[in-house]
């Protein structure tokens, strides 16, 4: 446990493990429950004691959706709800495969990638049939 | 004391709309005090006799400030709680509250918007979500594709159902003479819409529109002093519980299923006593969600519900009957415009929509992506 009221913030620190390439998640001291987005105070139990731990990287996919985009600006993508096998869910996206074919309870797991124009960015891949 | 000590102790007695259809060259201000001038009107009263101001705004940061100030008046309470398009169902609280305890006596609520002819898109001062941003999503329909992808998936309700939200809604609107989209729609054109993002297409997204709302209300003890027959206040509540949709606990679960069941209890009232519903349909999908949360059908039974025309005219609920955000108007936050369409279907101003022998009337606000629900119960003099 670091301490909640010094030092670089929840989302700081989140920040530099993932340009580390590093997907770590805050689990609370008291409840055991894991905390995503990073916060300073557990959000189911409010104490200030959060330990920063590996995830996981398993997920299943709890919602998805394609946004429409013309060809020339990019093409369609996918925006996916994911629930994390600790228990939190987050918005990403499924790479691996064409954004339709992203399906509701699906087994994912996290890769870090490269986004041109952003940096490290966390996405899933299928667990089954992925790529790397 | 408690909240059913507020069932009824306050009245509107002025309903206002301004720049509907459309009106162009015409900015936010001038619509909004378009609509207040005609709720002022409306009840009888001067800009100079209000001294509560419950307002928000897509532009303005403090848009009590810069509305009194164009106004010219000089409020002793001003209240912009800001929780997306609910927000203006959500002032009936505080200006319930600063009603009864005296802090004024003649409370406004007011909002307006050109973000139809001024934008062609919607405006929103809604800032990025830090966690969610990096996936592109679009704001806010990406949100509620995620909630109806959800609903669909775990319910098997039908991009069908959806479509027969957005008919239901043209067809109100077509006997709405204010409405901005009254052409024939079927449910074959919704369903050959333009997919925006999987499962909704562009007419299961609401219209961006000119528009502006004002109600003036007062304590209901004087409420008979106006020219118009007052509605009452019998109940209202909010919840909320999150911001971004990848917080939403059950994206088929909004938090009218609290609100509601709040709401009701302080009117003393429940869904089979309700005449009319106007409900904020952003999207297809809220309709649906709301009917199930709101007790009007079981949770996953939202689709089968508005099938075959049954919310609309003629149907067995009369629901969103001024023909909702998906046809009526949209100017980027809806909220005043369930309450006006609710007042003048009590007082039996409704012209040809006019549903028969309404007496109570719900309206209910959404705000952010699903994520603040305002539930409202409003009555006739026989409700009190
Ligand atoms: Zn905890």
């Amino acid at each position: 446990m670091t301490n909640a009221f010094s030092g670089s913030g929840p989302d700081a620190v989140f920040a530099a493990y993932l340009a580390d390439g590093r997907f770590m998640l805050q689990q609370c001291d008291d409840c055991k429950k894991h905390v995503f987005y990073p916060r300073v105070l557990c959000s189911h139990c409010g104490s200030p004691k959060l330990t920063w731990q590996p995830a996981s990287d398993q997920g299943t996919v709890y919602s998805t959706t394609v946004v429409r985009r013309k060809p020339e600006q990019g093409g369609d993508y996918n925006v996916a709800l994911v629930d994390l096998s600790e228990g939190p869910r987050m918005m990403s996206r499924v790479d691996g495969l064409a954004p339709h074919e992203v399906m509701i309870g699906m087994d994912v797991r996290v890769k870090i990638i490269d986004e041109p124009g952003h940096g490290k960015l966390l996405v899933f891949m299928p667990t089954q049939g992925g790529g790397a | 004391m408690k909240a059913t000590d507020l069932r009824g102790k306050t009245a509107i007695v002025g309903v206002g709309l301004g720049g509907l259809p459309s009106a162009p060259n015409r900015s936010s201000m001038e619509i909004q005090t378009e609509a207040v001038h005609q709720a002022l009107t409306d009840a009888g009263l001067n800009l100079s006799d209000v001294d509560g101001l419950f307002t928000g705004s897509s532009h303005a940061f403090m848009p009590a400030l810069s509305t009194a100030e164009y106004l010219g008046i000089r409020p002793k309470i001003s209240d912009t709680t800001m929780i997306g398009g609910s927000s203006f169902v959500g002032h009936l609280l505080p200006a319930a509250m600063a009603l009864q305890y005296g802090l004024c006596d003649v409370a406004l609520i007011c909002y307006g918007s050109n973000q139809g002819s001024g934008f062609g898109k919607l405006k929103s001062m809604s800032e990025p979500q830090t966690y969610e941003a990096p996936y592109d999503p679009r704001h806010p329909i990406t949100s509620y594709a995620l909630a109806a992808a959800r609903h669909m998936h775990q319910f098997g309700t039908r991009r069908e159902d959806l479509a027969e939200v957005a008919v239901a809604a043209r067809r109100w609107a077509q006997l709405n003479p204010l409405a901005f989209a009254r052409d024939d729609l079927t449910l074959e054109q919704v369903m050959a819409s333009r997919m925006v993002n999987d499962p909704l297409s562009k007419l299961d997204c609401c219209l961006v529109t000119d528009g502006g709302g004002a109600l003036v209300l007062v304590r209901s003890e004087r409420a008979k002093d106006f020219p118009k027959p007052p509605v009452y206040m019998l109940g209202t509540a909010m919840a909320h519980w999150h911001r971004q949709i990848s917080s939403m606990p059950d994206l088929t679960v909004t938090a009218a299923a609290e609100s509601g069941p709040r709401a009701f209890a302080m009117a003393g009232l429940a869904p089979k006593d309700v005449d009319v519903v106007e409900l904020y349909d952003a999207f297809t999908i809220n309709t649906i969600l709301f009917l199930e949360d709101l007790g009007f059908c079981a949770k996953g039974e939202g689709g089968a519900f508005v099938r075959d025309g049954r919310i609309a005219p003629g149907g067995n609920l009369a629901v969103n009957t001024n023909g909702g955000g998906l046809s009526c108007c949209h100017p980027g936050m809806y909220g005043t415009f369930l309450l006006i369409e609710a007042v003048q279907q009590l007082r039996g101003e409704a012209g040809a929509r006019q549903v028969d022998n309404a007496h109570i009337a719900l309206c209910h606000g959404n705000g952010g992506v699903l994520s603040s629900q305002v539930t409202a119960l409003l009555g006739d003099a026989s409700t009190l």
